[in-house]
């Protein structure tokens, strides 16, 4: 998110309301209250009879085979849009997910020229600069190459800006962390392409460059293309959906968002960076000795406790804390949790498959006792990176630090259970 | 879960954790082409090709001045950019800080005043993305000679260059911005250090 101010806060450009309180949250609250009145057991409310819904399912016949699934009606699942632009960003809603997969309608969206439209059967790609044959693939082309499919999280480097003030208590992990999403990417291994034009010895870097109106352009080490990076054509089994390129677009697991060129038509391979607006003037890391890092590509670890969060209301008992733990450098390696502030801190249970440069999703089983609790999560990845505090970002980069906000997130359970995004941390 | 088929499954699992660990030029005998795709023509890659280096190299040959660029701007640029390119309401081009300071990580109000004269490194970036996205409304609409001509304008209005110079293939990949020398590689490697 490149262009908005540090007081900047979701939701108030284009006067977005948050998501409204979906049914789930409903249930916790309905639940919470129960308890309250002396009702023992959370899940056992009953939900008024609702249009079109049949007392008893099993006295009627349910409905026919359909062309095109739905979800049901009970379920409202929404991205949440910060800003409504061409340059703007929606949220994934992770605090209503549950896995590691992010289902395709739901992927967070982040663009610099808005989603164009393309006729996949006029679609190209050309690469040329250093090669022997420079080629031009259509869609059909790069269909016909061996396909890889793997699945990877994609997060913007601005991820958890809205952050920074540490204002509003009243966030969801959508709102916090949203720009999070996973699925599985099947394309064309960008080393085969490479291998197809010929890639001249002495090449270091290409350039990628969108057929959006922004021609959204980023130079990238040619060893990240011999590595694992792909063209990818499509998303959880089908065509990649627009707002994340169709028909086509550059994936770099483990790499910040705006690397992945989305709706790619062109590559341009050469020896040195091309230093374009995107990779100077605003993906670019601000350090405290009056530096900035520049091509900050992968996205350190990081962890976010997607439930019980803001805005779950908690009754004294058991609850299943899970969230997201993520890593740009390859696994996580664990994931701890705290529920007094970051005194103790306790193992996570890891969900199997721990994917490389992917989601995993933890799980911790808690007895909440009532009273005030703090809740964290804490990833440490393969490579031995542990997951830094807000202060301990701060000391490394400045205080004006913008992008790679990987920092520990907390939540605050208040002593009437109520949840809300702990700004003090 | 029945056993067997929980055995099954972990099989599954494992063989396909195992094969994606594999490098992708490795799972099998690739041939070396394909023969997909067809040769792109040089007129094809001529028309497509308008990126522009920090040497220049992309930079058509034409010129602009700061005089014509101010007509440009005033025409195309205001809307976004504000009257004289630091009202926005989008980005804030113009403006140096303070002894061209680089304190940029010592408070996040200072983000929005990341303008042309105090954060871009590369005079030849203006080009390329003015040409490449702008005019937002129009992208891409401009001729060369109208974006040397913003792009000397902006470059003045910034303090870089006086108001006489003129902006060409020769001498925009000459002029060294204030910043030209404040961006260093990343250095996070993983492990423990936090950077």
């Amino acid at each position: 998110m490149t262009d908005k101010s540090s007081s900047y806060k979701p939701g108030d450009v284009n006067g977005e309301k948050p998501p409204a309180i979906t049914r789930r949250d409903a249930i916790v609250v309905a639940g919470a209250a129960l308890l309250a009145t002396g009702v023992p057991l959370l899940g056992q409310t009953t939900v008024p009879s609702s249009p079109g819904i049949p007392p008893d399912p099993t006295k009627v016949q349910g409905r026919v085979p359909t062309d095109l699934g739905q979800r049901s009606t009970f379920e409202n699942p929404r991205r949440f849009v910060f800003r409504a632009l061409p340059s703007g960003e929606s949220g994934t809603p992770l605090q209503h997910l549950r896995g590691i997969v992010t289902p395709s309608d739901l992927h967070f969206e982040r663009h610099h020229g808005g989603i164009p439209a393309i006729d996949p059967t006029k679609y190209t790609l050309l690469i040329h600069g250093m090669c022997e044959r420079p080629l031009k693939f259509s869609l059909d082309d790069l269909k016909r190459f061996p396909s890889v499919s793997r699945i990877h999280f994609i997060e913007c480097s601005g991820n958890g800006v809205s952050l920074g003030p540490r204002t509003d208590r009243e966030q969801t992990p959508q709102q916090t962390d949203g720009l999070l999403s996973t699925s599985e990417w099947t394309g064309v291994p960008l080393a085969l392409l490479f291998k197809e034009v010929g890639i001249s010895p002495g090449a270091k870097w290409f350039l990628a460059e969108g057929s959006d109106a922004a021609r959204m352009t980023r130079s990238i080490p040619v060893e990240k293309a011999f590595d694992d990076a792909m063209i990818a054509y499509s998303q959880n089994g089908e065509a990649i959906r627009p707002e994340q390129g169709y028909p086509a677009r550059l994936l770099l697991p483990g790499w910040e968002g705006n690397s992945n060129v989305k709706w790619i038509q062109r590559i341009e391979i050469g020896d040195t960076p091309w230093m374009t607006r995107e990779e100077t003037s605003k993906y670019t890391d601000p350090l405290a000795n009056g530096t900035a890092r520049q091509f900050s590509f992968v996205m350190d670890c990081k962890s976010l406790i997607t439930f019980p969060a803001y805005p779950n209301v908690l009754s004294s008992g058991w609850w299943d804390v899970t969230g997201l733990a993520w890593s740009g450098r390859g696994k996580v390696a664990r994931v701890e949790v705290s529920t007094d502030r970051g005194r103790s801190w306790e193992d996570a249970e890891l969900q199997a498959p721990v994917l490389s440069k992917c989601t995993t999703r933890f799980r911790y089983l808690w007895k909440y006792g009532g009273g005030e609790a703090y809740l964290m999560s804490r990833a440490t990845d393969e490579t031995g990176y542990v997951q830094p505090t807000h202060a301990e970002l701060v000391a490394a980069r400045g205080p004006g630090t913008f992008y790679h906000h990987n920092d520990i997130r907390c939540w605050k359970v208040e002593s009437d259970g109520h949840v809300f995004f702990a700004t003090e941390i | 879960m029945r056993p067997r088929r929980a055995i099954a499954l972990s099989v599954l699992v494992v063989a396909g954790i195992a094969a994606a660990a594999r490098p992708f030029l490795h799972q099998r005998q690739y041939p070396p082409r394909f023969g997909f795709g067809r040769a792109a023509t040089a007129e094809e890659i001529r028309r497509a090709d308008t990126d522009v280096r920090p040497d220049g190299h992309g930079l058509p040959h034409d010129s602009g001045t700061v005089a014509a660029g101010e007509v440009v701007y005033k025409q195309r640029c205001v809307g976004c950019h504000g009257a004289t390119g630091v009202e926005g309401p989008f980005n804030k081009l113009v403006g140096r800080m303070p002894g061209d300071s680089f304190n940029f990580a010592r408070d996040p109000k200072l983000l929005p005043l990341r303008t042309i004269g105090s954060y871009w490194p590369y005079a030849t970036t203006l080009y390329d993305y003015v040409n490449r996205a702008m005019p937002f409304d129009s992208p891409g609409s401009l001729k060369p000679r109208e974006v040397y001509s913003v792009v000397a304008y902006l470059l003045n209005r910034n303090g870089i260059i006086s108001a006489t110079a003129v902006m060409d293939e020769h001498t925009l990949p000459a002029v060294v911005m204030p910043s030209r020398n404040k961006f260093v590689p990343d250095d996070r490697r993983g492990g423990r250090e936090i950077r």
